[in-house]
């Protein structure tokens, strides 16, 4: 069987939109988590999800629902916490972190399942998507994104000041509310394709990436989904393809070329941030005494490799700590 | 109370408000007015209630006792949020993600957009008219991260802008501002005034602003200590305060509502 083979087997095939639509709807919401400093919160609920999967294994009832139930309600439970506490908001969400996998793995344990089973959701098993977990996914996928762009206004609005947000008339609690509910669903969403304690990276990493090369919240967002599809769908060909050769799950490895692209992208925002700190234009500041340069070889101009910086009406060339500006045939000190 | 007020109601009127924080009474007993058109600067040193006061005006805050009405209606029955522009004090101008400065501002018109409705020519003058305002359209493109303390602030006022509001509440929005950026400030509320605009203004220096002030109201320990002509902030403090709070926790200012650290922490009023 060769590489090409494995597109014509219908587990491919579902993994495959899976993964794509997971790629698209974890960085979606993840954007706003991100920008309310929550980045997090998605590793929390994910550590929840751990007990509804169990609970679904210990009743017989799918483990999907139980846990979108489950975690729905540790993401609610979890935001009235913040809401609510003071300054120790992220002890109280640590304590529901522990407490989600603690009770996971132990209610497993009485279901008399073994850790196997468990590992399939903490770290996603591809080739146990059944036709009906597709549909699902797309469903909650489709609810995700119409909220996360459709209501981008609001949410921005709400993430970035929720006391301006209040004052302006929206009901914070209930959007904040719709976040979390919407974080617990993409990580139910995406349990399947990278599994529960990774699913944070897809929400957090993709918008980490986007965010370097991105200078507004709407290419952020259009960028982290962008590079999310990237990530899930190619790490998922990559761990098809490796595993000719060795064994190679399928979530580890979306999570780490997630991670090579934030890597790849990380010195390009360096560069672009110091560049742009370099030529933001200098305030102008009425007459300040100058003096001209002694005698300047150097001839400044368009490519003479100096950073041009608007000043005013003109520009000033940079180097070695001088701001030189052309004035007919010599050079004023800036 | 009457169910209709009338269209000149004064856009703020506390009567006899008490504000209480995690059960302790901060603000006691304050009357104040605010009129149509008019600029009313609340000053006094750290502590005195000056925050508390802005966030019981504008709902953040509910208050324990007396009647807090924006333009003639009780503010629980209040829903016309739009007419009321809030600048919030600054350091939440810049969030976790990137965002341009057109953005932030575009977000004011949030109390003005219908769900799930593009934006509209209407949304799109106004922010374009507040960024003129505060004299930021030509940096509209730039990352509010790349802008100074002073243009954050102003990105902040043009928000409030945005939304086209009757009263504008701005709480500290020269608080580590310099000169240059507290004169752009004061052009811009000039302009806003000259429109007919309501500005409440709380502020520790009021500068360049001065001339453009209507009345001065001092706060101190939580009462209203001084309602009248206006007052710079030195004058009040030396005249009305004997042990004048310099930085912060210095020995005038206190905290009102100590926190008590648990994860669970439930005891705080409406959040």
């Amino acid at each position: 069987m060769t590489f090409l083979d494995l597109f014509s087997l219908g587990f491919m095939q579902r993994a495959l939109i899976a993964a794509l639509l997971t790629g698209l709807a974890a960085p979606a919401i993840g954007t706003f988590l991100v920008q309310r400093r929550l980045a997090l919160l998605g590793d929390g609920i994910g550590h929840v999800a751990v007990t509804g999967v169990a609970l679904g294994l210990l009743t017989g009832t799918s483990p999907t629902w139980t846990a979108v139930l489950v975690a729905v309600l540790g993401a609610v439970l979890m935001e009235l916490i913040r809401e609510r506490g003071h300054t120790n908001g992220d002890v109280a969400l640590a304590l529901l972190f522990y407490g989600g996998l603690a009770g996971g793995v132990l209610i497993t344990g009485i279901a008399g399942e073994g850790a196997a089973t468990l590992q399939a959701y903490l770290f996603g098993s591809l080739n146990a998507i059944t036709a009906a977990d597709v549909w699902f996914t797309a469903a909650l996928t489709a609810v995700v994104l119409v909220v996360a762009v459709g209501l981008s206004p609001q949410l921005f609005a709400v993430a970035s000041d929720q006391d301006f947000a209040r004052v302006a008339g929206l009901r914070v609690r209930a959007w904040n509310l719709l976040i979390a509910v919407l974080a617990a669903v993409s990580i139910t969403v995406a349990m399947r394709t990278v599994g529960l304690l990774l699913v944070s990276a897809l929400m957090v990493v993709p918008v980490a990436t986007s965010q370097q090369l991105a200078r507004s919240f709407r290419v952020t967002l259009l960028g982290a989904m962008a590079v999310g599809c990237l990530a899930s769908v190619g790490g998922l060909l990559l761990s098809a393809w490796l595993s000719f050769s060795v064994s190679v799950a399928p979530g580890p490895t979306i999570v780490l070329l997630a991670l090579a692209m934030f890597t790849a992208t990380w010195p390009i925002g360096v560069w672009l941030r110091r560049r742009s700190r370099l030529l933001a234009p200098f305030p102008e500041v009425a007459v300040t005494p100058h003096r001209s340069t002694d005698r300047h070889p150097h001839e400044h101009g368009d490519d003479c490799g100096h950073p041009a910086v608007p000043h005013g009406d003109h520009v000033d060339y940079v180097h070695d700590g001088h701001r030189h500006a052309p004035h007919g045939e010599h050079y004023d000190e800036h | 109370m009457s169910p209709h007020p009338s269209p000149d109601a004064a856009p703020v009127t506390l009567e006899q408000v008490s504000v209480a924080i995690g059960g302790r009474p901060i603000l006691r007993d304050v009357d104040l007015t605010v009129g149509t058109g008019e600029m009313v600067t609340l000053l006094g040193p750290n502590g005195s209630g000056k925050s508390t006061l802005v966030r019981a005006v504008t709902g953040l805050l509910p208050h324990t006792r007396g009647v807090v009405r924006l333009f003639g209606t009780p503010i629980e029955d209040f829903g016309d949020w739009s007419r009321l522009g809030f600048v919030p004090q600054r350091s939440t101008a810049t969030g976790g993600v990137p965002a341009t400065v057109r953005e932030v501002v575009a977000s004011g018109r949030v109390g003005r957009r219908r769900l799930l409705r593009p934006t509209s020519a209407a949304d799109r003058r106004a922010v374009e008219s507040a960024l003129e305002v505060v004299g930021l359209t030509d940096r509209s493109s730039y990352g509010v991260s790349q802008l100074s303390g002073g243009q954050q602030q102003r990105v902040l006022i043009a928000r409030a802008l945005a939304g086209e509001p009757d009263l504008l509440v701005l709480d500290e929005p020269t608080a580590g501002v310099d000169l240059p950026n507290q004169q752009a400030l004061a052009d811009a509320l000039g302009r806003l005034k000259r429109r007919g605009a309501t500005i409440l203004l709380v502020a520790h220096e009021i500068g360049p602003m001065m001339p453009l002030v209507d009345r001065s109201v001092v706060m101190r320990d939580g009462r209203v200590a001084y309602d009248g002509p206006p007052l710079t902030q030195e004058v009040a403090s030396h005249t009305h305060h004997d042990h004048d709070a310099g930085p912060d926790h210095g020995p005038g200012s206190h905290d009102h509502a100590p926190h008590v650290s648990s994860p669970f922490d439930w005891d705080r009023g409406t959040p």
